[in-house]
């Protein structure tokens, strides 16, 4: 029954409207691309005059291609993202605003422009002529029985054959009545494709908009991360090496004060000082060692490695791969992966032994960290500690997954893209 | 013994130089750069430096690199390396073809004066000390699998290649002598290495074994 609907909704003659429109704006159009184009490329051979040209083609190129945004936002219903303009988000611009910029000939913003102006004639020239064709066809065809008998030869001829029979016209009315049903859905399915095709041409290859969209959330998750972060190496700092430095000169003090009366006491109070000392500064050293070792600087993600596993009460098998040293962020969140990681393993896991495994593939590629351990397992990604850990992941565009069934293993994976 | 510092903190290049005095040492020089330091170690030829890892201009390695360089060039002169960080890696590079005469040890073994002296004392004579905290690390990455040692033997291994000597070891885990002797015995055997007599012979294979020199 739609089919029948069809052959009048508004939606398919706004298809045909859209095939005639683009080929009259086609029209118009490919003759100023052809000429301007052509005058502008020869010209640059024989003077420089054909530069500003050009560059009079490209803003017209891009002044069409914002027209036709505009037209498809209302066919479609939907907008095409536009392109960065000229001069803005990383696109090169014009000098003294006409003499195009050398880096725009390699811009795909600046082809699909100008590719798209060349195209729209004969794309729409194809479709619409079609789109006519279906319906003339299914017209003609559907009212034969009407005028076969005046046509001169007795009926319509295909070759040596002359259709009259009484059978012959009913199947071509059939047919007729078939391709007319079907004319409406080709139309509509070339407007459709035609869409597309503006879509492929006028708007960025990703879609913009979510990206913009993913970047601003990843942007917070990574603000209230590093927060967090600080928090943390506060309430450390304020539980751990603080507090041994109080009482470490609270000792000192009372071994002055009894260095008068007592030598036993105050030395006993001196060695006891001293041991806060020494513990005090472990302490310390395992924070910064937690925060940004200096050795990951210096000698990269393997080297650094070994601290950690070290540091870890647990046995710890490290084995790194990384042909290639990534830059210092992804660097820094992948140490920083298998930190947080060993810490849980140390803290909650009961495990006997953990493994570590940091690969590079490709250049620039992706580097994938993997921790995993014998453990209990129940390891929640919602948790403090991981979340954490996935918004500093998010921060550089890399994934976590934590599998961590209860009754174990628990096995954390990164992987951090390397651009 | 004759002593030349390198370390760009003032306060601890004081306090340094203090200690190292009132232990009855002499020293000669104390510089707060990498090159500073190299002419001092020229012209005094000291039997011993101490030198800090981060120094200017850069505060990465300096002192490490300045570190090789007295190793290379005047082979008697023992290099004590300090480092508010310790790393496998750097220890390697330090030792690797030499562990011999070469110490590398965190800044904070300063505060335990006694055990200092003596790991400068081991180095100035042509032996080794390596921070307990690098043998950890080296005994994590390890490329062979230490599983077939009991824990006390472990214990023996990590002190051994710490660079101490038989005395020193029975005194840290307060045995006597012979049972040293004869864990020491078993880890060579247990590893495969070839006993060696001599102190720092015995360091080498034992770090050889375990991924470095």
């Amino acid at each position: 029954m739609f089919l029948v609907r069809d052959l009048v909704s508004a939606r398919t003659w706004l298809a045909m409207t859209q095939h005639l429109a683009g080929l009259l704006i086609g029209f118009a159009v490919i003759f100023i691309f052809v000429f301007g184009l052509g005058f502008g490329v020869s010209l640059l051979f024989v003077a420089l005059i054909g530069l500003p040209l050009l560059g009079v083609m490209l803003r017209l190129a891009d002044w069409f291609a914002r027209a036709e945004r505009a037209r498809f936002a209302f066919l479609l219903g939907a907008g095409i993202p536009a392109w960065p303009a000229p001069g803005s988000a990383g696109r090169a611009g014009y000098r003294w605003g006409i003499i195009p910029r050398w880096r725009m000939w390699a811009e795909p913003a600046t082809w699909a422009e100008l590719g798209y102006a060349v195209l729209r004639l004969p794309v729409s020239a194809v479709a619409a002529a079609i789109s006519i064709l279906a319906w003339a066809v299914g017209l003609v065809m559907l009212t034969l029985p009407a005028y076969a008998s005046s046509m001169p030869s007795g009926g319509p001829a295909i070759g040596t054959m002359v259709l009259h029979t009484r059978i012959q016209l009913t199947a071509c009315v059939l047919i007729g009545c078939l391709v007319l049903l079907a004319a409406p859905q080709l139309t509509r399915g070339l407007a459709v494709a035609d869409g597309a095709l503006a879509r492929l041409l006028l708007g960025p290859r990703r879609d913009l908009a979510a990206r913009v969209a993913e970047l601003e959330t990843s942007r917070e998750r990574v603000v209230d991360a590093a927060e967090a972060e600080r928090r943390r190496i506060e309430r450390d700092l304020h539980d751990g090496a603080q507090q041994r430095l109080v009482a470490l000169a609270m000792e000192l003090g009372r071994a002055k004060a009894k260095f008068a009366d007592d030598l036993d006491a105050a030395r006993e109070l001196v060695d006891q000082a001293h041991a806060q000392a020494k513990e005090a500064l472990t302490e310390l050293r395992n924070l910064v060692r937690g925060v940004h070792p200096p050795v990951l600087t210096d000698r990269g993600l393997d080297a650094a490695l070994s601290g950690l596993a070290a540091l870890c009460p647990v046995p710890v098998d490290v084995h790194v791969d990384v042909p290639v040293r990534p830059k210092s962020s992804v660097e820094a969140v992948a140490y920083f992966v298998v930190a947080e990681a060993l810490t849980n393993v140390a803290k909650h896991s009961r495990a006997s032994h953990a493994k570590v495994v940091v690969e590079g593939h490709g250049y620039p590629g992706m580097l994938t960290v993997m921790i995993s351990d014998d453990g209990v397992g129940g390891a929640d990604i919602n948790g403090p500690g991981l979340s954490g850990l996935a918004d500093r992941v998010s921060g550089v565009d890399g994934r976590l997954s934590v599998e961590s069934p209860a009754g174990g293993p628990t096995i954390i994976a990164a992987e951090l893209p390397c651009r | 013994m004759q002593v030349v510092i390198a370390e760009d903190s003032v306060l601890l290049r004081e306090g340094l130089t203090r200690l190292l005095s009132e232990a009855g040492h002499e020293v000669a020089a104390a510089e707060g750069d990498a090159e500073a330091f190299l002419r001092a170690v020229a012209e005094h030829d000291p039997d011993a430096v101490v030198v800090d890892v981060r120094m200017p201009p850069t505060f990465t390695d300096e002192g490490l690199r300045a570190a090789l360089v007295v190793r290379d060039r005047w082979p008697k002169v023992g290099v004590l390396v300090l480092s508010q960080w310790v790393e496998e890696r750097y220890a390697t590079e330090l030792i690797s073809g030499r562990p011999h005469g070469v110490g590398y040890l965190l800044k904070d073994r300063v505060a335990d004066v006694a055990e200092f002296l003596d790991a400068l004392g081991r180095v100035a004579d042509g032996g080794s000390a390596l921070d307990p905290e690098v043998v950890a690390q080296l005994l994590a990455r390890s490329r062979h699998p230490l599983s077939e040692l009991t824990p006390r033997e472990r214990e023996v291994l990590a002190l051994m290649a710490e660079g101490r000597s038989n005395a020193a070891i029975a005194d840290t885990l307060v045995v006597g002598g012979g049972a040293v002797e004869k864990h020491i015995n078993n880890i060579f055997t247990k590893l495969g290495l070839a006993p060696g007599d001599r102190d720092h012979r015995r360091v080498l294979a034992v770090l050889r074994y375990l991924g470095t020199g």
